[in-house]
């Protein structure tokens, strides 16, 4: 089968890979009809993320069609259309038991701080990913959900991480009706988390980037005001002066350590890999949000450690709220906001490319060209 | 109090569809704090799913007092990346020269990978895996400056590199003072 292949840093490629195959009674093999290229897969590309093996494929946001089930899978059978979370979950170990599907004890030998999840690692499994022809699927009777006749695959594979993710760090975020909520970063998950603010009824959302066509996006999509950080002196100060000079009552990290607008950060973040990426978009959430507010991080960083202004947590009495999404949990409610016409996550979609135009794929959204926003991967066998 | 200010809200609330469908005042302590109790007494008892059985050799954290389950079994530990990996899971994810000889690892292993390519005699095409077509077709004038750049670098360095080695006494004579 055709499957993506990381080569090191900036470098992908489509090789013949074997064919994945039942290892565990609770797996399932599914073919693959649309693939997503995450902001987080850009951490992998970019060789920030450790234990990042040479031969590794990408890929944790994939829906398909079920081809076979391990002897355990009795939920499941060949020919359903199933959306795949991106968390591996066994759904029974202490952490599944509390909805914290994405930090399941009984996926992950490589490391206790993360569960498995789909190509994204050997620090979360070592699993191979989705950006393939064929995927297995571990714990399928748990994870992989049918998809809805009525709903199209391309809303289908955004609720296996970015819709849940923007949704969850909106939840995160403890919103109340009124509230002010700035975002950092307008990519996927930070448009969702946008649009999810709503829905947990801000009275003001405000959305940061340098990106001028995500901005354009987010200003309709969220809807949210939308500020391109170059053009602000200072964000902080900025943020304080919209505020009445309180700050915002939530601020949502929805970039990670991929953050451009700290040369420093970038230097020794991004560069240098001497912190687990550039900070900067949490450091501005944890300056600009008021005193006794809520931090919401959902943006991705490497297991390591980063520069943040930690002192003001403690002075301004703040609440640091973070997670992977627990995908499983959010998908019935998530589910209902499409059907209703509340989420339209297909929207996003800007660009659908052929697997085997990977590289070019990787590169485009990792250069930010073509206005991309989310690029689709459709593999030949779809 | 919430930090609202009413004349700065540029988006009227009752044109979003769904709004505030799903405000809760009961979200506070929201996700995951409200959920730490709804298992109580489970500790670290839990009926096991079936364990993976494989020959591969997994690195596991010690951290973990038992493996997991289920785990990858792809590109398991080879090679001299391999051995430095192997090394980096005797230290505990707390402890940074676990991360940082997997990083070195993981640079070492690009090579490798550069060599496994070439013994199978296949020559990697390095600009088509970095996604040129596409540079190529969205940001012309991008591509030509990173190629006008690496040009300029790798002519000057041949230049430095030139220049040191004209002006290199002849080793024959060190040799001959030396004897002397």
């Amino acid at each position: 089968m055709l499957a993506m292949d990381y080569r090191g840093p900036y470098r992908v490629r489509v090789e013949e890979k074997k064919m994945p195959r039942i290892e565990h009674p609770r797996d399932a093999i599914v073919r693959v009809t649309r693939s997503c290229i995450c902001g987080s897969d850009l951490h992998l590309y970019h060789g920030m993320v450790p234990d990042t093996r040479v031969g590794t494929t990408f890929g944790h946001e994939f829906c398909g069609i079920v081809e076979e089930v391990g002897d355990e899978v009795t939920n499941l059978k060949a020919g359903d259309h199933v959306l795949v979370p991106f968390n591996i979950a066994c759904g029974q170990c202490h952490f599944c038991k509390q909805g914290l599907f994405g930090n399941c004890h009984e996926s992950n030998p490589q490391a206790t701080a993360v569960g498995g999840i789909f190509g994204y690692s050997h620090t979360a499994g070592g699993f191979q990913g989705g950006q393939a022809e064929y995927a297995r699927v571990p714990y399928a009777d748990f994870g992989a959900t049918l998809i809805p006749d009525w709903m199209d695959p391309d809303d289908a594979v955004l609720l296996t991480d970015v819709v849940p993710t923007g949704y969850q760090a909106a939840e995160m975020g403890g919103i109340q009706k009124g509230d002010t909520v700035v975002i950092f970063g307008a990519g996927p998950v930070g448009l969702m988390a946008a649009r999810s603010a709503w829905l947990f009824g801000a009275g003001r959302v405000i959305v940061f980037d340098h990106l001028e066509y995500r901005l354009e996006f987010a200003r309709t999509f969220g809807p949210a005001e939308v500020y391109n950080f170059k053009e602000v002196d200072d964000v902080v100060v900025f943020m304080k002066k919209t505020t009445d000079g309180l700050g915002a009552d939530v601020a949502i990290d929805a970039v990670g350590g991929d953050a451009a607008g700290n040369a420093l950060q970038w230097l020794f973040g991004t560069k240098l890999k001497l912190e687990a990426g550039n900070a900067i978009a949490l450091h501005w959430a944890i300056n600009s949000v008021k005193k006794g507010g809520i931090v919401s991080i959902v943006g991705v960083y490497g297991p390591t450690g980063n520069i943040v202004p930690i002192g003001n947590v403690v002075n301004k009495g703040l609440t640091l709220r973070a997670n992977q999404a627990s995908v499983k949990r959010l998908l019935p409610r998530l589910i209902d906001h499409v059907k209703a016409g509340r989420i339209n996550p297909k929207a996003m979609i800007t660009h659908r490319i052929p697997l085997e135009d990977i590289a070019d794929a990787y590169h485009m959204f990792s250069a930010k060209l073509d206005n991309c926003i989310k690029p689709v991967l459709i593999p030949n066998a779809a | 109090m919430n930090a609202l200010t009413g004349n700065k809200t540029l988006v009227d609330t009752s044109s979003v569809t769904g709004w505030a469908v799903d405000a809760d005042p009961r979200n506070d302590p929201t996700y995951p704090y409200r959920e730490r109790d709804k298992d109580p007494g489970l500790t670290s008892n839990w009926q096991r799913p079936p364990v993976q059985q494989s020959n591969v050799e997994i690195l596991q954290s010690i951290e973990h007092i038992r493996r997991p389950a289920v785990f990858g079994t792809a590109n398991p530990p080879s090679g001299v990346s391999g051995m430095i990996r192997r090394v980096a899971f005797r230290y505990s994810e707390s402890n940074w020269m676990h991360w940082l000889l997997l990083m070195g690892a993981d640079r070492i292993n690009v090579v490798e990978g550069v060599v496994e390519d070439l013994g199978r005699g296949k020559v990697p095409n390095i600009p088509g895996e970095m996604g040129v077509r596409a540079e190529w077709k969205h940001n012309k004038k991008g591509l030509a400056t990173k190629v006008a750049v690496m040009a300029a670098i790798g002519v000057g360095a041949y230049a430095l590199f030139s220049r040191r080695r004209t002006r290199q006494p002849a080793p024959s004579k060190s040799v001959t003072r030396l004897e002397l």
